[in-house]
């Protein structure tokens, strides 16, 4: 479990725009492109004040052209430039799709090696902001399932830091998932510039009856879940994979060996979710024969999210959602 | 003074006589009616906006405060049984082509009985009965679709056409382009209108591009660009008019911009920075109900007290409108997934 040696409490936003400042201060290659984030701070505030010490070049605002911003990522990053794009809402990245998925994912393999593609692509993700259909998707599958890029999903403040520097270091085009829901949420973050290595899951609460698998805001919940049934005497351990592609199998193949029993918890929706992915994996291993009941997945609706507050939270798993779900699956198989 | 400002203030602007036989052109009903509909786009915002500040409301919301004459002086000029397709700034659009503002009401509250049973919220309110084929919340996003409706209304040899509504951010996307390529290409009965509100976000327009009118766009491909005085019902009348009778005939498309100004933030959270306090001051000078009211005076078509008592009613109208619609029935969760695919 990580513990990171401060007293220092920040949001993830704060962390996140922290991460963005030290990398740039330190490599000048680093810049930001995307709408809204120059003197308007980005949409959530990311980027607030940034523009102020890098000017208008590293912090650059560009009309509402997000396959151009993701074009002009993918130039810059052949180039030797390591651009971190902002697209303001994750469900814009449908537009960014032919500069991510046919070019940045495919040329360093169609090219035989000979280049890299070290670009970032910061997506804000998830529901729970009353924006409807087309503001709160969680659309990760699509780049899980795309060989050449990266996804990252930090679901704390140390998290989020150490993880955009890696990606930002990283010579890969990375999509890197940043909640909206989390933005607010606090937690110990070091001031120093730090990096966390990518493709390491983190155990974020041990315990021995039950595995649960999430990232994001569903991670959080999951945790707030795990302490519910604690008082019921069910001891949840909790991983956070972190990065998604490419997945730390170990960390859930040794998990659920452990305790015999596995509930993935996420926003996405369920058909052709990560969750699917996942399952497979421990089918495939040897952690298969110590399941003690069948794997359970906890996902979005196949819906598209509804704007009314009802219907967007049955969207989505909820606290008291995954408190039902690992408490049947406790018994299960019993 | 901002370019745009002198614009509206000079070169745009309507000779008086062109306006004045734009007036002696239009029925009393039909110009009272305009006025109908800006001031209750007016309270409708304004009331919206107050139930948000209460907490009333869960999302977001774009207010057309100060840009109602693009909207409603642009339907005026079609037939009810035309089309429109708009944007997630579309409150105006939505009054103007008929709605029923009980039922969009409910719709931005997220009620049950709302236009879209409170699954889509105010940044997609559509009105499929009344030929409102909706908003869209993806900048750019009506365009392409907006071919096919042209498209279909040629195949099936309908005498109808479609309204296309945009924001001035939205012609940088790529979509905007393909689209009027394709609707120049074949001919079809598409107004395309830019409601140039002259940001997209905190992007100025001189900023975001090196054409000083959007209107210029359309000689790429080969269509009418017209750059109209959006804060004037009349003028935007007159010209999507033109523009509507060549869509109608069957020569093809044309690009509209009403140059126009927002007065509220870009949504909910909007600090302003990108713009100054003396611009936004400038632009009220230029308000389209208020240049509207003058002039209907001026022309006498209706005297004051006639004025106060359609504003007062559609205020009453509106008040009326958000009381019923507060008091809906919320939707419930129990059969999300069946009512994904058609039957
Ligand atoms: C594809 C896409 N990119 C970005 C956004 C975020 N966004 C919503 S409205 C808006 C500004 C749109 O500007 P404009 O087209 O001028 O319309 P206005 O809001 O000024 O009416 C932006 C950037 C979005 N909804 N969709
Ligand atoms: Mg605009």
């Amino acid at each position: 479990m990580t513990n990171p040696e401060t007293k220092r409490e920040i949001t993830m936003l704060e962390a996140v725009r922290e991460a963005l400042v030290q990398e740039m201060r330190r490599d000048e290659n680093v810049f930001l492109i995307g709408e809204d984030i120059g003197v308007y701070g980005g949409a959530f505030g990311v980027s607030k004040g940034m523009q102020e010490e890098f000017g208008m070049e590293r912090v650059r605002d560009t009309p509402i052209s997000e396959a151009g911003i993701a074009g002009a990522c993918v130039g810059a990053a052949l180039m030797g430039m390591r651009p971190v794009g902002e697209v303001m809402f994750m469900d814009f990245l449908t537009l960014m799709m032919d500069q991510l998925v046919n070019q940045a994912a495919k040329i360093r393999v169609m090219f035989g090696g000979k280049v890299s593609i070290p670009l970032v692509m910061r997506a804000p993700y998830g529901s729970g902001t009353g924006a409807a259909a087309q503001h709160c998707q969680s659309l990760e599958s699509w780049f899980i399932s795309t060989p050449g890029i990266k996804v990252i999903c930090p679901s704390t403040p140390y998290d989020a830091k150490g993880l955009l520097v890696s990606a930002i270091r990283d010579n890969n085009p990375v999509v890197f998932m940043e909640n909206k829901l989390l933005y607010k949420a606090k937690g110990f973050v070091p001031e120093d510039l730090y990096t966390l290595p990518i493709s390491k899951g983190d155990v974020k609460r041990e315990g021995k009856d039950m595995t649960i698998f999430s990232y994001g805001v569903t991670a959080q919940r999951s945790l707030e879940a795990a302490e519910i049934l604690a008082k019921e005497g069910i001891d949840i351990e909790v991983i956070d994979p972190r990065t998604l592609k490419p997945l730390d199998k170990d960390l859930v193949i040794q998990s659920v060996s452990k305790t015999g029993r596995l509930l993935i918890v996420h926003e996405a929706t369920k058909t052709g979710g990560f969750a699917g992915e996942v399952t497979s994996v421990v089918c495939e291993s040897e952690a298969f024969d110590r399941l003690d009941a069948p794997i359970k997945r906890l996902c979005g609706l196949d819906i598209p999210i509804p704007y009314n507050r009802t219907l967007e939270k049955a969207a989505t798993p909820q606290v008291e959602d995954i408190v039902k779900a690992a408490r049947s699956l406790a018994i299960e198989g019993r | 003074m901002p370019v745009h400002t002198k614009d509206v203030s000079n070169e745009l602007q309507l000779d008086p006589k062109i306006r004045k036989q734009i007036v002696q052109r239009l029925s009393k009903e039909k110009l009272q009616k305009m006025l109908e509909q800006m001031f209750l786009t007016r309270f409708f915002e304004e009331n919206a906006e107050a139930l948000y500040m209460r907490g009333l409301v869960h999302g977001t919301m774009h207010l057309s405060i100060g840009m109602e004459a693009s909207p409603i002086g642009s339907i005026a000029a079609i037939r009810d049984d035309d089309y429109i397709l708009h944007h997630h700034r579309g409150h105006g659009h939505t009054i103007a082509k008929g709605a029923d503002i009980t039922l969009m009401m409910g719709e931005f509250i997220g009620k049950e009985p709302g236009y879209c049973r409170g699954r889509g919220g105010s940044m997609h309110i559509a009105d499929i009965a009344g030929r409102n084929l909706g908003a869209t919340g993806i900048v750019g996003g009506g365009l392409p679709t907006a071919v096919g409706i042209g498209l279909a209304l040629q195949m099936k040899k309908t005498d109808n056409i479609l309204l296309c509504f945009f924001g001035d951010g939205a012609t940088n996307e790529g979509s905007f382009h393909e689209a009027l390529n394709m609707a120049a290409l074949w001919k079809l009965p598409i107004v395309f209108i830019c409601d140039n509100n002259q940001y997209g976000m905190s992007m100025a327009v001189e900023r975001a591009m090196t054409v000083h009118h959007i209107s210029q766009r359309a000689a790429a491909y080969n269509i009418p660009g017209v750059t109209v005085d959006g804060n004037d019902v009349l003028a935007v009348y007159d010209k999507v008019s033109e523009a509507a009778m060549r869509a109608r005939s069957g020569e093809g498309p044309t690009l509209v911009e009403n140059l126009t100004y927002r007065w509220r933030g870009h949504s909910k959270s909007d600090r302003n920075l990108y713009r100054t306090q003396e611009e936004i001051e400038e632009w009220k000078q230029f308000d389209p109900i208020i240049r509207y009211t003058g002039w209907l005076q001026e022309y006498k078509v209706l005297s004051e007290d006639e004025i106060d008592s359609i504003e007062q009613s559609a205020k009453e109208s509106i008040n009326k409108a958000t009381e019923t619609a507060l008091a809906f029935p919320e939707p419930t969760p129990e059969n999300l997934e069946a009512e994904v695919f058609a039957p």
